[in-house]
């Protein structure tokens, strides 16, 4: 395959298809970097939780769940247009590629616009990580630790989000830009991944976070 | 001499924006040997401080600050980058065949990166340095007012670049061995290599929570290791050591990949059992993950965690003995000679025999109850990691030397340096192991009138180490300035890195090789290759 | 890699959409009624489904090279690993007895 046929062959690789899998196998290998990263969050939070039920059982009902909800379905929506715009990328349609970009773009947006509704309630009533916590009337002490984690395991995620928005913009300049092809979409596959996994940590943050019984 | 990677392309901007595994490889290997430099002046004067009970040189608050930075320099900044980033930038790519790394970029970034965490490092040495042991032990560390802030910062960025170091090589492993070369036909370096980028990739990012939940407790008291808020302390060794004890494997497969190399080669024989060190490599970085908990059988961990902790323990070393005895195989009946990269490979075998063997006497928990926390651990983990991985980092250093700068060194200087470098080790550490049984406490600033003749002697054992290291950084320097006068296989070794020249062109191969045989064919005279030159 | 997208079709992805939205108004259902203990394993049961759909579909893991799978479920067993071993220990510590306290009063949690 000559270089102008395949000007995104990088020169080290012999096919595109061993520089597309080998992208692949780097991104699933970050990814799983990321369930590690994340995991140390979940495991700190599973022994605190055990130790302080009661706390960790009041803190929540201050979480509003059909907020939760309604970004649950914002998120797993996103990440339907996301491989959507694959699919797009792949079979060579430029403009549902660019169009599903931008929706997942616009789902992130919504998703992080949601959360800044609920931190400034949080703000606003005292529900603040560690030390900061100063929340008037509980009858269970404690609650500060269920809001270091709260805060701490949306915050990590909500950056994850702003990230992948800059991963996704990024994508989409080189989709206008008419990069791809069904030989070539390996940003957009990649992406997405990463995309796919911000949706599953979420997919366990929320019931973990909000609907603890 | 041949145009060559070193020679071609000219200019600092060609190395700065470089992403030749081979310019990259050499850059980590001058900033390691740099970082080993800085961590070995803390060491001279940590063994200095010990040649007195009380005080010698240093105030106990300063001494605190000095062995934490020994630690926190030589594990992060030294010796978990070193074998692979360095040498395994430079050499794995030549030995698959391939003509860089998966991911030449991402190997350029994981360099700056690298950097970035060196500099603030450095920015928390001269803030005043880090007084909690390289551990970081809650509540101390939540709480002291030391540079802890920056230095816990510094080794989250230089995680980082050692997780994409892992990814680079992973993929690379996988998708560019040359044509012919299947998995069992790869040279064990490269499996070792990839059992060390497993660990790399999945324990990293726990190391990189733990040191983020360390600055949530500084800034925001979350409470989770603090006990007066309901959390808990031994949880922090739990995430500490989660990482860091596969972290000391990251540290010893690479060492061992190394000795797999250079001992068929100066014995002139083919490696024995390479299925079974394959295998083991893999065997290695599985179970690792599953022993952390021997770092804390004095912590209040229960001990039923104890009990289990301590029967894994006894597993993981299995696969290393299966290593041992198979390089000991390989040498018998072989033709052996004695130069410098042999030299140190033997010593590896001597030395981490000890280190891995009292391991097991510190896996044992009724005798650990006694050696925990004394100078026995310390001369444990020195003999595992610098009568281990340094010795055959060494090894390597000198087996690769002429194919990386394409000049030979002086081999009568060297054997000089081996020998003082093998004897000082012995006399600084194996008197470690005397005074942590008869009861010295690890990172003491004052002892017992009794333990002093042993800390003498061990403080003269670091005084031989560091003459042999001084001379070594001498003749290796002399060797630089020297013109190219290296053959292309000076060694006379089987191996594709062997099969282009010293130093290899930019893009390591004119032809893509095609690999017919098993990696340690001693069986045929080895020829030169025909056409080294472009 | 030309495996992946001809294998799914837009209809299977808006399929698997649907099944994602109705557990998760599941959950939520779920968790308004009282299971006690089951409740956690509940929830976590319809998310580990949920993230299974996603893993295997968007994700492509069911059709691509299992190499992208096997990196995936080491990751995750390495945080079982992590998760199982932390809790066994906390789960299993002994409980400090101050001196002079009658056993049941002396329990810490």
């Amino acid at each position: 395959m000559s270089v102008a046929a395949e000007p995104f062959l990088q020169h080290h690789f012999t096919t595109a298809e061993q520089q597309a899998d080998a992208g692949k196998i780097g991104m699933w290998l970050f990814l799983v970097t990321e369930i590690l990263l994340f995991g140390g969050l979940f495991v700190g939070f599973a022994i605190m939780q055990g130790l302080h039920p009661e706390a960790f059982l009041q803190a929540h009902r201050h979480l509003d769940r059909t907020l939760g909800f309604i970004n649950t379905v914002v998120l797993l929506s996103s990440s339907y247009t996301m491989v959507m715009a694959v699919w797009s990328a792949q079979n060579e349609r430029r403009k549902r590629l660019i169009v599903y970009l931008l929706l997942t773009i616009a789902f992130a947006g919504v998703f992080l616009g949601i959360k800044y509704i609920e931190y400034s309630h949080k703000f606003h009533e005292g529900l603040l990580p560690g030390r900061f916590y100063h929340h008037a009337g509980d009858t269970v002490p404690g609650q500060f630790m269920f809001f270091s984690f709260y805060f701490m395991m949306t915050g990590l995620h909500g950056l994850h989000i702003l990230g992948g928005i800059v991963a996704i913009s990024w994508v989409l300049r080189r989709a206008i830009r008419g990069d791809f092809s069904h030989k070539y979409y390996t940003p957009v596959d990649l992406v997405g991944l990463y995309w796919h996994l911000v949706d599953v940590i979420w997919i366990y943050l929320f019931p973990l976070l909000y609907l603890i019984k | 001499m041949e145009p060559n990677y070193l020679s071609t392309p000219r200019g600092l901007k060609s190395w700065l924006t470089t992403v030749d595994h081979k310019r990259i490889g050499v850059m980590y290997l001058a900033s390691i040997l740099f970082a080993f430099f800085l961590g070995g002046v803390f060491a001279i004067l940590i063994r200095i401080e010990l040649l007195t009970p009380g005080r010698t040189i240093m105030s106990a608050e300063t001494y605190n600050r000095v062995f934490t930075l020994h630690g926190a320099i030589m594990i992060f900044l030294f010796i978990i980058p070193s074998i692979p980033a360095s040498l395994g930038n430079f050499v794995l790519p030549l030995m698959l065949g391939a003509k860089d790394v998966a991911f030449p970029r991402l190997n350029l970034a994981s360099y700056y990166i690298y950097v970035a965490g060196a500099l603030l490092a450095v920015g928390a040495m001269v803030t005043g340095g880090v007084d909690t042991g390289w551990t970081f032990y809650t509540p101390y560390s939540t709480t002291t007012n030391s540079s802890v802030g920056l230095m816990t910062l510094a080794a989250f960025v230089l995680g980082f670049s050692s997780i994409f170091t892992g990814i680079n090589f992973i993929a690379t492993i996988h998708k560019l061995r040359a044509p012919g070369m299947s998995w069992f036909k790869m040279p064990l370096f490269a499996w070792g290599i990839y059992a060390t980028a497993i660990i790399q990739v999945l324990a990293t990012p726990v190391l990189g929570i733990t040191l983020l939940l360390i600055l949530m407790e500084r800034v925001f008291s979350i409470g989770i290791f603090n006990p007066q808020l309901g959390g808990d302390p031994i949880l922090f060794q739990h995430f500490f050591w989660f990482y860091s004890h596969p972290a000391v494997y990251i540290m010893i497969l690479p060492g061992m990949a190394i000795i797999s190399e250079v001992i068929p080669v100066f014995s002139r024989k083919t490696i024995f059992g390479y299925k079974a060190i394959a295998y083991s490599s893999i065997a290695i970085a599985a179970v690792s993950f599953l022993v952390w908990g021997h770092h804390m059988f004095v912590s209040g961990q229960s001990q039923l965690a104890n009990a289990i902790f301590s029967f894994l323990t006894f597993l993981v070393a299995i696969p290393s003995g299966v290593k041992v005895f198979n390089w000991i195989a390989t040498m018998y009946k072989g033709s052996i000679s004695l130069e410098a990269p042999m030299l140190y490979a033997i010593s590896f075998l001597l030395l981490f025999a000890i280190g891995g063997l009292t391991g097991l006497f510190l896996g044992a928990l009724a005798v650990d109850v006694h050696l925990h926390d004394t100078y026995f651990v310390v001369a444990h983990f020195h003999f595992v990691m610098m009568g281990g991985t340094v010795m055959a980092f060494l090894a390597g250093l000198h087996y690769w030397w002429p194919k990386m700068f394409g000049r030979t060194y002086s081999e009568k200087w060297a054997r000089v340096a081996a020998a003082l470098i093998f004897v000082g080790f012995n006399v600084t550490f194996l008197s470690q192991f005397v005074l942590g049984s008869r009861g010295m406490p690890r990172r003491y600033y004052n002892y017992l009138d009794q333990f002093q003749p042993l800390h003498v002697f061990s403080t003269v054992g670091s005084w031989i180490l560091a003459l042999g290291f001084f001379i070594m950084a001498g003749y290796l320097w002399v060797s630089l300035r020297k013109p190219c006068d290296a053959p292309a296989n000076p060694w006379g070794a089987v191996g594709l890195e062997w099969q282009t020249g010293s130093p290899p062109p930019e893009h390591n191969f004119e032809h893509v090789p095609l690999v017919t045989h098993g990696p340690y064919d001693y069986s045929q005279p080895v020829s030169e290759p025909e056409e080294v030159q472009a | 890699m030309t495996s992946t997208a001809h294998a799914t079709s837009p209809g299977t992805y808006s399929k698997i959409l649907g099944i994602l939205l109705a557990l998760t108004v599941l959950t939520l259902s779920a968790a308004s009624m009282d299971f006690g203990a089951g409740n956690v394993v509940i929830a976590l049961v319809i998310a580990t489904i949920k993230a299974s759909l996603v893993a295997l579909f968007f994700m492509h893991l069911r059709h691509d090279k299992p190499m992208s799978a096997v990196i995936f479920v080491s990751g995750v067993a390495t945080l079982a690993v992590f998760l199982t071993f932390c809790l066994l220990d906390t789960g299993s510590r002994e409980r400090v007895r101050p001196p002079n306290a009658t056993p049941a009063a002396s329990v810490r949690r």
